[in-house]
């Protein structure tokens, strides 16, 4: 049992937990991720790992609440404990020889661009950050952006926070007006994923991007995380979590990672009425 | 004087009909007149052939002979000297090509069904006696086990009754490995196997589940930490696919992801939180145990036609004659010297179909099997909704990146002796980390073998 230490509401969908969880917090490395399961008899699902403490010994993982088990687990209070929690999972992020970066976030993704981006700037590499949420209501972990980054650059797709626009609008004006970077390390929704990599296919720039498939075991057994990486067949669990960006198959991570949707519609639907009704 | 019928008693089955139906045991097991009275078919040869057919090597003749008089709880305590797993063993051990393929009463006629003998002593055990086992005198030493399959329990069941502090490191989040996670219900329900890990935890062996060895904690840790020796079973691995075109399609999966989201993760309940394709059409590509169990898996989700393609024939089918036999009568269709070239989908990346070959056989290959060809021009399409694939696995990994001084072959499985020794000192390994996917008794063995090692290993420190 992994006891919740702290709880916190990010915005109205996305929630905050420090964990207990000292070994993990002993091994774990920016990129890397966990496998939770929010109830005894629930699914497995992977979550990123946000930040560590090896100290104190917590891991700390930022999620949307978009399904059945981000549900059952935003239920869990401070003191609750969560049932599983695996890991570190996956291979950590490489950021050795790296001396001017380009991090792109989109949405909850930031949870995991921050502490990539923390690494890179504590390693004395100049980081520009590119966050971009739909709306003002939905910003999480700016000032922590803005610590970490040389250069922020915030966009909203309304205009509610910083400049209107997507976040390839601004990686690509920073690039035309100069600036050069040795990489772009992009994370969000797939589809933010692959439009940032056609924009840096076209200045030539290595992207890695971090993938986060359906997955149940999380060490290499089932394979249901399979994604096509410069059309070789990989496991995201064990190969990744990060790739380069100009070998993934997007199209078809996108169809794979709908694959489950009317179960895990249903799922959502029943188990918001279970809560409902507690 | 033995009972002298040239068959076996026939085992008790639910009717194919109605068990297509459902996810309970297909073999219902023996009652206590039936055990006896096929225990007594057991001549009690001297020199004890089929002993050298049981990789564990259980006396069988002495439980047969106690089993014969009613005397269920002796004959239980001559198993368990031997086996930590008698339950489990007595339902999935290929006892045809082990124990009973040495049995004297084979020679004309069918040998003794010392596994179904086996099963109903085990089954009787834990359900009537509540005495927990005895707990040996601590000897003071550590032994770290790293996977809870049937390799890494019998490793810690005998370790723990020689006296070791054992505690057994599990990356999921229950124990048993491909026992819960591979094995289904109907052949091997799960309250089983979690009364088996309960008696060896009863034993002392420590079970920590979640805990992904070469990422939580590396084999160098485990030493620092204390642990004296180390036992590698973590099973087979990752899944293979084909390499076809096609392969990434939704509706496509390993046996491994289909058979884990039904059996650890209880897709087929109505009250399970994790999703399973339920489809129309089904095609399982392989032979094996393993396809046989996804084949029936298939079936009982709801499917309407369910076939094992199969490059092979008839003849080199490597599932056990049991499991084929069972899944013909459920109504499953083999398509043998069958041979998929390509999957193929539909306009939102869903299967809708295979392309196959038919194949001829040849020579025999390495295996001693006949080679398999492919006949030019032979190509056809069956239409499916769903296709996994049940082609075998290859070894994970992550403990060998993770660990100095481990040497494994060109396949990626651990290098060993014949006695569980690996490159390492004081690590050890055994099961299919090692021989790439076999069986479960196959494992337990070399589980035995290397508690054996570690003992030795331990001892001459010691001294």
């Amino acid at each position: 049992m992994y006891k919740i230490l702290e709880k916190e509401s990010l915005n109205p969908t996305v929630t905050k937990m420090v964990v207990e969880a000292p070994l993990i917090a002993a091994h774990a490395e920016p990129g890397q991720f966990i496998i939770l399961r929010a109830a005894p008899d629930g699914e497995r699902i992977p979550l990123t790992i946000a930040d560590y403490d090896r100290e104190r010994g917590t891991v700390t993982i930022i999620f949307q609440i978009v399904g059945a088990t981000t549900m059952v687990l935003n239920s869990l209070n401070a003191g609750d404990c969560i049932p599983d929690f695996t890991g570190p999972l996956g291979r950590p992020t490489q950021t050795e020889g790296l001396r001017r970066v380009a991090v792109v976030g989109g949405g909850v993704g930031c949870a995991i661009a921050y502490p990539v981006a923390k690494k890179l700037s504590k390693g004395g590499c100049t980081v520009h950050s590119i966050v971009g949420f739909r709306s003002k209501d939905l910003v999480i972990l700016e000032k922590e952006f803005e610590s970490a980054s040389a250069v922020m650059k915030k966009m909203s797709d309304d205009g509610s926070w910083g400049e209107k626009g997507l976040v390839t609008d601004a990686l690509r004006a920073l690039i035309e007006s100069g600036e050069q970077y040795d990489e772009v390390i992009a994370i969000g929704p797939l589809i933010m994923m692959k439009f940032v990599c056609a924009l840096t296919r076209e200045f030539g720039i290595h992207t890695v991007v971090s993938m986060n498939p359906i997955m149940i075991d999380g060490t290499g057994m089932c394979g249901g995380c399979r994604l096509s990486v410069g059309g070789k067949t990989v496991f995201a669990c064990v190969d990744g979590p990060e790739f380069d960006g100009h070998q993934v198959d997007f199209d078809e991570a996108m169809r794979r990672g709908a694959m489950y949707r009317p179960a895990e519609a249903a799922a959502r639907e029943k188990t918001c009425q279970l809560l409902a009704g507690k | 004087m033995p009972n002298m019928s040239p068959v076996k008693n026939p085992m008790p089955h639910q009717a194919a009909d109605e068990r297509k139906n459902n996810f309970r045991e297909v073999a219902l097991g023996y009652t206590a007149e039936i055990a006896k009275d096929e225990a007594r078919r057991c001549l009690n040869c001297k020199n004890k052939p089929c002993v050298k057919g049981c990789p564990v090597h259980i006396d069988i003749p002495s439980f047969l002979c106690r089993a014969a008089e009613g005397d269920f709880d002796g004959a239980y305590a001559v198993i368990a000297a031997s086996s930590s797993l008698p339950a489990v063993c007595g339902r999935v051990c290929p006892q045809e090509s082990q124990c009973e393929a040495f049995c004297t009463r084979g020679i004309k006629g069918e040998a003794v069904a010392i596994g179904r003998v086996e099963r109903f002593v085990a089954d009787r055990h834990s359900e009537s006696s509540a005495a927990a086992p005895a707990r040996p005198e601590p000897n003071g030493h550590r032994v770290a086990i790293v996977g809870s399959g049937p390799a890494g329990l019998t490793c810690a069941g005998d370790l723990a009754k020689l006296g070791y502090e054992v505690s057994v490191f599990e990356a999921l989040h229950v124990a048993g490995g491909v026992l819960v996670y591979g094995i289904p219900e109907f052949r091997l329900p799960k309250d089983i196997v979690r009364r088996e890990i309960a008696s060896l935890e009863a034993l002392g062996v420590k079970i920590m589940t979640d805990s992904v060895i070469g990422r939580l904690l590396s084999i160098d840790e485990l030493f620092a930490d204390g642990f004296e020796a180390v036992f590698i079973g973590t099973g087979a691995g990752l899944p293979r696919f084909m390499g076809i075109p096609g392969e990434n399609l939704n509706g496509v999966s390993s046996a491994n992801e289909f058979l884990t989201r039904i059996n650890l993760m209880k897709a087929y309940r109505e009250d399970s939180s994790t999703p399973v394709q339920r489809a129309g059409r089904v095609a399982v590509v392989g032979g094996g145990n393993v396809a046989m169990d996804a084949a029936r898996c298939a079936l009982r989700l709801g499917a309407k036609e369910v076939s094992i393609v199969y490059r092979r024939g008839e003849e080199e089918l490597p599932a056990r004659a049991e499991e084929i036999a069972h899944a013909r009568e459920e109504g499953i269709v083999f398509r043998l010297l069958t041979n998929p070239v390509e999957i193929l989908g539909n306009e939102r990346g869903e299967v809708v179909g295979m392309r196959c070959v038919k194949m001829g056989l040849g020579e025999p290959d390495a295996s001693g099997r006949r080679k398999p060809i492919q006949i030019d021009g032979s190509d056809f399409e069956i239409p499916l909704d769903s296709v996994i694939m049940a082609i075998g696995t290859s070894p994970n990994p992550l403990i060998k990146n993770t660990t100095s001084g481990l040497d494994t072959t060109k396949f990626g499985g651990i290098v060993t002796d014949d006695s569980g020794v690996t490159t390492r000192p004081g690590v050890f390994a055994g099961g299919d980390a090692v021989t790439g996917a076999a069986t479960v008794i196959l494992a337990m063995g070399a589980g035995k073998t290397a508690a054996k090692s570690i003992d030795e290993y331990i001892r001459s420190k010691a001294d």
